[in-house]
């Protein structure tokens, strides 16, 4: 991957929230550590890393210029300490402590409705504070937090292995698209790339990982209208690969079944058979749960034209994965920058512009159908030999970064690695810091009954995001 | 489009396994915590209440799972409900993060006796891996009395399903 560090001066710094804000480059993350910040950005497929000293323990805010960076910095001052000066929202974000001011909404007949943290359903803790009008939505404030574990704290001088089970339980849906990242970090900080095979079969687990969220969530969002034979449908399916992932990787969610420098073993004697099994039975039912989909007009009417989200603010916040792409982004970290294998396999990348629930489901589908086709080439083209290379160890402090597609979108992965392969800090960024800000934007003017659909159609990661 | 899907189904039977016997040590670690009028009372049925205090969201995954058709936890008596003032267990994952600590103990001060507590997962029993974090409590007993542990990363749906028979049947019999 192309990439270049830069130590810079608080000028540079400015140009580059600058760029940020004429849309020049795109956000990846903003992140600190005592006496020191740091701020990834890509531009075409080249991704700079700049570090700014910040010995007076301040920087000078990205936020400000570009809304995107606004949690992000509120969380690295909860997390490192760092104030961004000039800053639009200084109010704390990971860390609770004492009352929370929610931001004002004022007019005729406004009433609130504070929902969460804990849930009606079966589904992670965050707290939505909605300002309605009747039934009408004037604004929703997010408020997150409540899933922070301390992760960045735990990986600061933990060693490569214990790190590899933490990023592999940042987010419990994406397990493996966090290790890989992971792993490709590390990989990329000791210049020591993992074996053809275990990076075939990472794509393997990655484009399984992706099939069962979608399956899941396609039926999920169905659900949320009251159908519920899609989300009987689509739940059969779903435990099908997840079955199939057992029978492949020992784990239904493949945890740990990725690890830096390859993977923990190989891919079980029976997967290809069982694959093969899978792939047939999705091929089998999924289509008439398409045409099904496609054919309910009460189903539709409830999906379409509902939680609209505008191309342009997809843009602004470099927003990935499916929410990107149904809002007219055509980003995949597949893609670009591009890792192994996928310069070697044929897919599309679906994107549209309408942007509403309907779009949101629509892209999954179409990706469901990519990744069936991604494991078939992935199966016969698998290359044989080792799958694992032993990690060299570091001559001196080294960092390495990785931009990886999750079945939400790209996550971007930091990691400094000093003396006894000791992991001195790492960042994780989940696609959800530049989702989440947009369901905000996607509810308002919608009916509250509306809220679980659209909030369904972005599935943001809670813990992710809190980390 | 949908009578045609409907009409295969029912003509197909249903798509549910069999159910796997109830988990001998949950058996025993229950027998402690459930007594003669909490049984009379409940019958064969309990409403459970979710709490995520801070889980992966791999344990949800799971927890979900249990209702699928394969699984259908509802034929056992067991339903997922929504508020925990319908609830007499409350299922809880998670490390229990400092933020959720209140949530918790709020939600299960809401829920009426009798009840139980089943921690679920290798975070809910001790921290699992995040144990030790200044951010977590570190386990759901720290906050709670628990009844009954399903450990696991995460505990798969039959694992679950052990456990939580386990729970009906010492409630029941």
């Amino acid at each position: 991957m192309d990439w270049t560090p830069s130590i810079v001066d608080r000028a540079a710094w400015e140009q580059a929230a600058a760029s940020l804000q004429r849309e020049e480059r795109s956000l990846l993350s903003l992140w600190g550590e005592p006496g020191l910040a740091h701020l990834a950005l890509i531009e075409a497929d080249k991704i700079s890393l700049l570090h700014l000293d910040c010995a007076g323990g301040a920087f000078p805010s990205v936020g400000r210029l570009h809304p995107p960076a606004i949690r992000l910095e509120r969380a690295m001052q909860d997390l490192s300490g760092l104030q961004a000066e000039g800053a639009p929202d200084p109010r704390p974000w990971l860390r609770h402590s004492g009352p929370y001011a929610f931001l004002p909404a004022q007019g005729e007949g406004l009433h609130q409705i504070p929902v969460g943290p804990v849930h009606a359903g079966i589904i992670e803790p965050g707290h939505f504070r909605f300002t309605a009008n009747g039934e009408t939505v004037v604004r929703l404030e997010e408020r997150l937090g409540y899933a922070h574990k301390g992760i960045d704290a735990l990986m600061a001088g933990a060693s490569i292995e214990r790190a590899a089970s933490l990023a592999g339980r940042v987010s419990g849906d994406s397990t493996v698209a966090y290790a890989i990242a992971f792993a490709q970090a590390v990989e990329n900080a000791l210049g020591a790339p993992a074996p053809a095979r275990a990076l075939w079969l990472r794509a393997l687990a990655a484009e399984l990982e992706r099939l069962a969220n979608h399956l899941g969530d396609i039926g999920a969002v169905c659900n949320d209208a009251s159908f519920s034979i899609m989300h009987a449908s689509c739940g059969l399916l779903r435990e099908h690969v997840l079955r199939a992932a057992n029978a492949c990787f020992g784990h239904r969610l493949m945890m740990d079944a990725v690890v830096p420098g390859g993977l923990r073993s190989d891919l079980a004697p029976q997967g290809p058979r069982e694959l093969e099994a899978l792939l047939a039975f999705i091929r089998r039912r999924f289509p008439e749960l398409v045409d099904l989909y496609d054919d309910t007009a009460s189903l539709k009417d409830r999906t379409v034209g509902t939680g609209i989200l505008s191309p342009a603010l997809a843009q602004q916040y470099a927003a990935g994965g499916y929410v990107g792409r149904a809002s007219g982004r055509h980003f995949d970290a597949r893609r670009t920058p591009g890792y192994a294998p996928y310069g070697a396999l044929q897919f599309e990348v679906p994107s549209v512009q309408a942007g509403d629930v309907n779009a949101r489901v629509w892209i999954r589908i179409r990706e469901v159908e990519q990744s069936m086709a991604l494991i078939e080439q992935i199966l016969a083209g698998l290359p044989s030999g080792a799958t694992h290379s032993p990690l060299p160890s570091a001559r001196s402090t080294t960092e390495g970064v990785a931009l990886v597609e999750g079945f939400r979108g790209d996550i971007f992965a930091w990691v400094r690695i000093g003396a006894e392969r000791r992991v001195e800090r790492c960042h994780l960024r989940d696609p959800s810091w530049f989702q989440w800000p947009l369901l905000e934007a996607a509810i308002e003017g919608n009916i509250v009954a509306d809220f679980p659909l659209c909030n369904k159609s972005f599935n943001c990661s809670y813990s992710g995001h809190d980390l | 489009m949908i009578s045609k899907l409907l009409l295969r189904n029912f003509l197909r039977g249903p798509l549910t396994e069999a159910a796997p016997a109830a988990d001998d040590g949950a058996l025993a670690e229950l027998a402690a915590q459930v007594n003669q009028a909490a049984r009379a009372r409940l019958g064969r049925t309990l409403s459970i209440r979710e709490v995520d205090a801070g889980s992966c969201n791999g344990c949800e995954l799971e927890i979900h799972a249990l209702n699928n058709v394969l699984y259908d936890l509802e034929r056992f008596g067991l339903r997922f409900v929504a508020s925990p003032r319908h609830a007499d267990v409350l299922l809880v994952t998670g490390p229990v993060t400092e933020n959720m600590r209140e949530a918790l103990e709020r939600t299960w001060r809401a829920t009426p006796d009798p009840k139980w507590v089943v921690a679920v997962g290798d975070c809910a029993r001790n921290g699992g891996v995040f144990a030790g974090s200044a951010a977590c409590v570190g386990g759901v007993a720290a906050v709670l009395a628990v009844d009954l542990h399903i450990p696991g990363c995460p505990p798969s749906p039959v694992a679950l399903l052990k456990g939580l028979l386990a729970l009906v049947e010492s409630v029941s019999t």
